[in-house]
């Protein structure tokens, strides 16, 4: 897929809601003129505040599942004694959807920042620990035997072959959940905060009747899980060459 | 250099590979370890590289009793043993690295090598075995061939006194094999090193192996060794011998088919 490519499906994505915003002629659906005008006035002001609001609280929780998910995934991976205990909870927690978790988590840790990272935090990190486990348990015995032969110990084997395994299992984890982790941030957002993307879009749609801040709003958060999607596809570019050269 | 002194090995829950099992291997010598597949030769070249340890039995290198890894064995399996991930040129220099992250512990490293030097060996190697032109790519993109060489590469960078070699070009084409093979001959003429190479080929086990130890596919209790003292000469290869140890061998593993 070329840059170009996509930048063409943006303009015709812009193309068929402005010929579907002139098709209909009512408030509920303004114009892509429109809500961008909105949307760079508002990213400087209210609209940027909550931005960073909902930016954080992702990053946050993205930070905190990759450095507790992928050592564990590691471990797990590495031990099959370890691996023996932990799988079958992992096995029954793994595919439970977390979103169902938002109000328990909400009464143990009550309704601040702190709830809202817990829960995109507790979908990221099973992501990222099942991939790197995975990728860890799936590293040849050779390759081991072989680096090993070089003189390495558990601690440089860590450093030279598993570390370096599981790096692309990592940022495909985070890569796969980006999408479920801001539609989770949306959905936690609505609930008795007043700071983040999903209130100011809620506030907007649903009392103030603004429609185009409220489309200037679901455009910040598409940018915002886009933006962060981009990221980690240019980071695995960026740290595992070896996987995009054919 | 290498001493088996009654040596027993069984994996878990399985029958007995080796027992009581002694042999020397002197240094400067070229062995092959031949038998079928299933036979523990393999197992044999791990418990010499101090990768599995003995169930009963001690294994000698150089005097010392094996525990680990030495740091001046070099292994060279069949193939996946190089770093995906790594170009040609960082898997070659893998092994410094590994002794850099421990420093000069005596345990993982022996010495801790100038950078200078280091650069100069990495460089040395990658010319000799032809990697030149690939060093910046990583093994997905090289040939079986290229591969093997990049292993070769990474053992040798190192200066290793005993060079263990478990099929290490069972998976090339013929004439890349015989490419590779002249290679190792050509080394170890130009040194003292010690080698040992597991195959399954009679024909390669003829022409590297001075010293042919024959496995069974049963409790090995004693060794069995065939001398073929002209391997490695210049057109051994063509020669009656080569061909009279060939018939000799292919006669001794038709007993036990």
């Amino acid at each position: 897929m070329k840059r170009s490519h996509t930048f063409w499906a943006l303009l015709a994505l812009m193309g068929a809601w402005q010929a579907l915003a002139m098709v209909i002629q009512r408030p509920i659906l303004p114009s892509p003129v429109v809500v961008l005008g909105v949307f760079f006035a508002e990213i400087f002001g209210e609209l940027g505040g909550h931005f960073l609001a909902s930016l954080w609280r992702v990053t946050a929780s993205m930070v905190i599942s990759i450095l507790l998910a992928a050592p564990a995934g590691l471990a797990l991976g590495q031990s099959q004694r370890l691996n023996q205990i932990f799988a079958p909870v992992i096995y029954l927690l793994y595919p439970i959807p977390k979103v169902v978790f938002v109000p328990i988590v909400a009464l143990f840790l009550g309704i601040n920042d702190l709830s809202k990272i817990v829960m995109i935090f507790l979908i990221l990190f099973f992501q990222i620990l099942v991939l790197v486990r995975d990728q860890a348990e799936g590293i040849r015995p050779e390759l081991v035997y072989s680096v090993r032969s070089l003189g390495a110990g558990r601690r440089a084997l860590f450093r030279f072959v598993y570390w370096p395994a599981s790096l692309p299992a990592v940022l495909t984890a985070v890569r796969q959940s980006i999408g479920t982790a801001v539609a989770v941030l949306y959905v936690v957002e609505l609930v008795a905060t007043s700071r983040g993307l999903g209130y100011y879009i809620y506030i907007h749609g649903s009392t103030f009747m603004d429609y185009s801040k409220m489309y200037a709003g679901v455009l910040a958060m598409s940018l915002l899980g886009l933006g962060l999607y981009f990221l980690a596809d240019v980071l695995h570019r960026r740290l595992c060459p070896w996987q995009f050269i054919r | 250099m290498i001493r088996l002194e009654e040596l027993s090995f069984h994996y878990p829950s399985k029958p007995l590979i080796f027992e009581r099992f002694s042999l020397e291997i002197g240094g400067g010598e070229a062995w092959a370890v031949l038998g079928p597949s299933g036979c523990g030769k393999s197992t044999l070249l791990y418990l010499a590289a101090g990768l599995r340890a003995p169930t009963a039995g001690r294994v000698w290198v150089n005097g010392a009793i094996l525990e680990r890894p030495r740091p001046s064995t070099g292994l060279i399996l069949q193939d996946f043993g190089l770093l995906p991930w790594a170009t040609v040129e960082e898997n070659v220099r893998l092994g410094f690295k590994i002794r850099d992250f421990y420093g000069p512990d005596g345990k993982h490293a022996p010495e801790t090598t100038p950078p200078a030097v280091m650069d100069e060996r990495v460089r040395f190697w990658i010319e000799r075995l032809g990697l030149e032109p690939v060093r910046g790519q990583y093994p997905g993109q090289l040939s079986g061939g290229q591969r093997q060489r990049t292993a070769i590469a990474r053992t040798l960078v190192l200066n290793p006194d005993l060079l263990l070699m478990d099929e290490p070009f069972a998976s090339l084409d013929a004439p890349t094999r015989e490419n590779l093979q002249k290679i190792v001959l050509q080394l170890r003429q130009e040194s003292s090193l010690t080698s040992v190479i597991v195959t399954h080929s009679i024909e390669e086990a003829a022409v590297l192996g001075q010293k042919i130890l024959i496995l069974r596919n049963r409790t090995n209790r004693s060794a069995e060794v065939v001398d073929n003292p002209e391997a490695g000469g210049q057109g051994y290869a063509d020669s009656e011998g080569y061909r009279r140890i060939c018939s000799q061998l292919r006669e001794i593993l038709g007993e036990t088919a």
